[in-house]
């Protein structure tokens, strides 16, 4: 026990010593976490916007004056054929184009239903997704006012169409999925580096021909990571909560829980990865390649996983940050419980004991 | 079959991939309270055989124990018992000299305060730079105290591997002594070298070449198994010299050493005989002296025989 | 006949620390010259001077009648240099090394395939000429990288610790290849702390704490310290009897 003691002590102090990587585990989550929350909270403010105006009428009218009056649009340009909406997009002149088709008056005095259509670039989707929801609701509220007093209320349906990139996230995602790649990078890449750090110095060789049993090495080196990455788990939530009120529905035992499985699950593949590599460099590109990149691109994070290839949707289920990442959204901003999520964790939990396993099989109590 | 030596081996053989022949039948033994010195240039098989030993390798074919123990079945007895100090430094930079001795000392269960007596002489001179990061002292005294960690539980074996590589001269000398004394504590020591002067400080050596153990013995009789005629001379071209020994006709062996040339002959003969040989080749400022042998002209001597 | 090295209280200091000395020798032509000191001596530093590498603090030095201030790159062009990790590349060939550093010294086309075969040749590698560098053997490694340090026949080659690890043989074979270039004329100027190798240079000078304690022939040194060999030497150099 007292061999296990100093061990991690030890550890507590290649941690602590190493100033410039303890600022960056600490500091990597904070700056993430205000990084992607201000880029998507992004304010609009007078957005260029185009206006193409078939119907030549008085609503149509009536609709520019009040999105100009709302101090969120400014009228670049009032065009005069569909065909000039992509180029003015191309150009980069404006980001969203107003078109009123020329039937709008016609069905507004037969009072049927009938269509605006808002045009956004969305290569940018964030900018895009605001413009979008902003004049929709401005519209929204014309045409509920011009319903009062009249029979059948007036209908006017927003056509929204999303040029270049057709579906949009929701902005809740980011505080999930930052957590997870930041419990991914401290568990599994720092963990693989520590132990392959060792191999390098020659100090795993000393450690070996010791009567310290294997799995203490291995514990011993893992412990105070999983007591880092906790301790990011708390600031990320923190600064979700209190900064960008990002809502914790859920049961905060059954998040720590969760957080804490996962955080195992990631240790134990740096430890597989730590397995087989000898240098801190290539455990370093594996857990890059391996283990971060899929993270962030194949869990769901960034891309919704709905809309990727055949092929990356059965692969995604592999990815355990996948699974985590649905466990979050679900005990995050739902407010389930374990019976809507004990699915995943269970997925997790068994690639958690495949990796263990795994690991202990390649674990070398030799140098071959 | 209980063994009174603290290491043996026995025709250990072992093999990297197709091509690489590591160690080929090898055998010997270290008595208790021996020094014991495994001598060859780098890629003869020290580092293998060290590893072998200390049970993170395992050899393809024959036996070995470490003080009484087998190095495959009782690896674990083995590790609790012996230190050991590999060829790369094996200490954490970023610890403290006293938090680099407390760890090892505690890993191998014990504390520095139980076997002080054991590193004293060595530690003394490390003590004033206690607070000192590893990573910070010279390459004398990170290995002095990489000795220390190896000592600090007490092993009744140690295995050090090139502790003297890179070393300065005076950090060497130093390090030799403190083996000198550490033997009388009746610890077994096997240590590797490549550094062929440094046999005669050892109480037996083996010779190691590619793999193979070309003489076990005393420094002193392995030196004097070389049987032949040895002459050291020396004129204005050293260059020239050595060619024209190599092709003097009663000569075995020609080569450099230092300012002379170590010439072995295949029968005595007058050095004047030699004089007169190079004084025809017109070298000036000819010096002829006998020679004593050294362990590197036995050295080379065992290697031409292997090649034949 | 000018020396290959003059210095005259060359300098070289890090802030407070004085790593150089104001040291002051001459290396003459086709001499072979030993430049020890234990490490953190100040060898290094000194020899990145006289390489060009590394501009002094204070004092005078010529090398290959080129000043260390001013002409740098002149002094690049005359010498060669070996360092101790060899600086070869270890997923090349052989053929290719040899190759590659013909082409950066700027030889010719055809004088590069002549130095092929001829080097190749002249070290017996035919077997090794298309094996990548990392599997030959390290002695063969060390003649090799000697053999493109002086490819492009330099007036001063610089080895760094040089040997150390190989073989008894292989070292003399590798001193006999030293002697032939300081034969034809080259000018060798070796770093190492490994005393053994002392013996083998026309002259040494021992650094110590910055400065030169000693500079002889070996012989001398040895009868002025009344010492068996130039490990003594060093040793009484470094730790005076109290």
């Amino acid at each position: 026990m007292k061999q296990f003691g100093i061990f991690i002590q030890k550890e507590f102090y290649h941690i602590l010593r190493d100033r410039r990587t303890l600022l960056i585990l600490l500091g990597m989550p904070v700056v993430l976490v205000l990084l992607f929350g201000f880029a998507i909270t992004n304010e609009i403010d007078n957005a260029r916007i185009a206006i193409l105006d078939q119907s030549k009428g008085e609503m149509s009218q009536e609709i520019t004056q009040r999105l100009v009056a709302s101090g969120y649009f400014l009228i670049d340009e009032n065009l005069q054929e569909i065909a000039q909406i992509e180029q003015h997009f191309r150009e980069g002149k404006t980001k969203m184009a107003v078109v009123f088709p020329s039937g709008i008056e016609e069905d507004k005095r037969r009072n049927l239903p009938t269509q605006i259509q808002l045009i956004a670039d969305a290569t940018d989707p964030n900018t895009a997704t605001t413009l979008i929801n902003y004049a929709s609701a401005i519209i929204g509220q014309y045409a509920q006012e011009q319903a009062r007093g009249q029979a059948l209320p007036m209908q006017i349906r927003t056509e929204v169409k999303m040029l270049y990139n057709p579906r949009l996230k929701s902005v809740f995602l980011f505080v999930p999925g930052v957590m997870t790649v930041i419990l991914m990078l401290v568990s599994a890449m720092m963990t693989s580096i520590a132990i392959t750090r060792e191999k390098e110095l020659g100090t795993m060789e000393v450690l070996l021909v010791s009567p310290l049993k294997p799995a203490m090495i291995i514990v011993g080196k893992v412990i105070p990571y999983i007591l880092l990455a906790l301790a990011n788990t708390v600031v990320i939530l923190l600064l979700g909560t209190f900064v960008f009120g990002m809502p914790v529905r859920g049961s905060l035992v059954l998040l720590a829980l969760e957080c804490l499985l996962f955080v195992i699950t990631a240790l134990a593949l740096g430890i597989l990865i730590s397995t087989r590599t000898d240098s801190q460099q290539v455990a370093m590109l594996i857990s890059l390649m391996v283990l971060m990149l899929p993270t962030i691109l194949l869990s769901g994070f960034i891309f919704p996983i709905e809309s990727m290839p055949k092929v990356l949707q059965v692969i995604s289920n592999i990815i355990p940050a996948k699974w985590f990442i649905i466990i979050l959204k679900n005990v995050m901003l739902k407010g389930t419980g374990i019976e809507f999520v004990w699915k995943e964790s269970l997925i997790l939990a068994g690639m958690t004991l495949f990796f263990i396993g795994a690991s202990v099989r390649n674990f070398k109590t030799r140098l071959e | 079959m209980p063994t009174s030596q603290a290491i043996q081996v026995d025709n250990l053989s072992k093999r990297y991939g197709k091509d690489v022949q590591a160690l080929a039948q090898v055998s010997f033994e270290v008595g208790r309270g021996e020094l014991f010195g495994l001598i060859g240039p780098d890629g003869a098989g020290k580092t293998t055989l060290i590893r072998i030993l200390a049970t993170l390798l395992l050899a393809d074919e024959g036996q070995a124990t470490v003080n009484g123990w087998e190095v495959r079945k009782n690896y674990r007895k083995i590790r609790s018992h012996i230190g050991y100090m590999p060829g790369r430094f094996s200490l954490y930079q970023d610890l403290s000299v006293e938090e680099n001795l407390r760890f090892f000392a505690t890993i191998f269960g014990s504390t520095i305060e139980e076997n002080y007596e054991l590193i004293r002489d060595i530690y003394v001179q490390l003590e004033p730079f206690r607070e000192r990061k590893a990573g910070k002292l010279s390459g004398g005294m990170k290995q002095k105290l990489a000795l220390c960690c190896a000592l600090i539980h007490k092993p009744v074996v140690l295995l050090l591997d090139e502790p003297t590589t890179g070393v300065d001269p005076v950090s060497r000398q130093e390090f030799w002594e403190m083996l000198q004394r550490l033997k009388e504590k009746d610890i077994a020591i096997l240590v590797s070298t490549p550094y062929m002067d440094e046999a005669s400080l050892c109480d037996r050596v083996a010779l190691i070449q590619k793999g193979r153990l070309l003489s076990i013995d005393q420094p002193g009789k392995i030196v004097s198994a070389f049987d032949k005629p040895l002459l050291a001379i020396r004129t204005n071209d050293m260059y020239r010299l050595i060619h024209d020994l190599r092709a003097f006709e009663p000569g075995h062996s020609a080569f450099p050493f230092g300012e002379y040339v170590h010439l072995s002959l295949r029968q005595p003969i007058w050095p004047e005989a030699i004089h007169a040989y190079l004084a025809g080749k017109e070298h000036t400022g000819i010096e002829i002296k006998p020679a004593q042998a050294t362990i590197e002209d036995a050295f080379m001597e065992l290697m031409t025989r292997e090649v034949m | 006949m000018l020396p290959a090295i003059t210095t005259d209280k060359l300098t070289k200091r890090f802030g407070d620390f004085t790593a150089v000395d104001q040291i002051t020798f001459e290396v003459n032509k086709g001499e072979i010259f030993g430049f020890l000191g234990a490490n953190g001596a100040g060898k290094t530093t000194a020899m990145r001077m006289l390489n060009g590498l590394s501009r002094p603090s204070g004092g005078q030095a010529a090398v290959a009648g080129f000043d260390v201030y001013r002409e740098t790159e002149k002094i690049k062009k005359h010498i060669g240099y070996m360092s101790q990790k060899f600086s070869l590349y270890e997923d090349l060939t052989v053929r290719e090394n040899i190759q590659f550093y013909g082409g950066i010294y700027g030889l010719p086309g055809k004088e590069i395939r002549r130095q092929v075969q001829e080097l190749i040749g002249g070290l017996g590698m035919q077997a090794y000429a298309n094996t990548l560098v990392k599997s030959i053997p390290l002695g063969w490694k060390q003649k090799l990288s000697f053999s493109i340090a002086i490819m492009h026949r330099p007036e001063i080659v610089f080895l760094d610790e040089p040997t150390g690890g190989v073989d008894p043989i292989t070292r003399r074979q590798f001193w006999e290849m030293i002697y032939k270039a300081a034969s034809e004329g080259m000018t060798v100027f070796v770093t190492t702390h490994y005393m053994d190798e002392a013996e083998y240079c026309d002259r040494v000078s021992i650094m110590v704490d910055g400065r030169i304690a000693a500079l002889d022939r070996p012989r001398a040194l040895k009868e002025q310290f009344g010492a068996g060999s130039m490990n003594d030497v060093f040793l009484q150099l470094t730790r005076p009897k109290p």
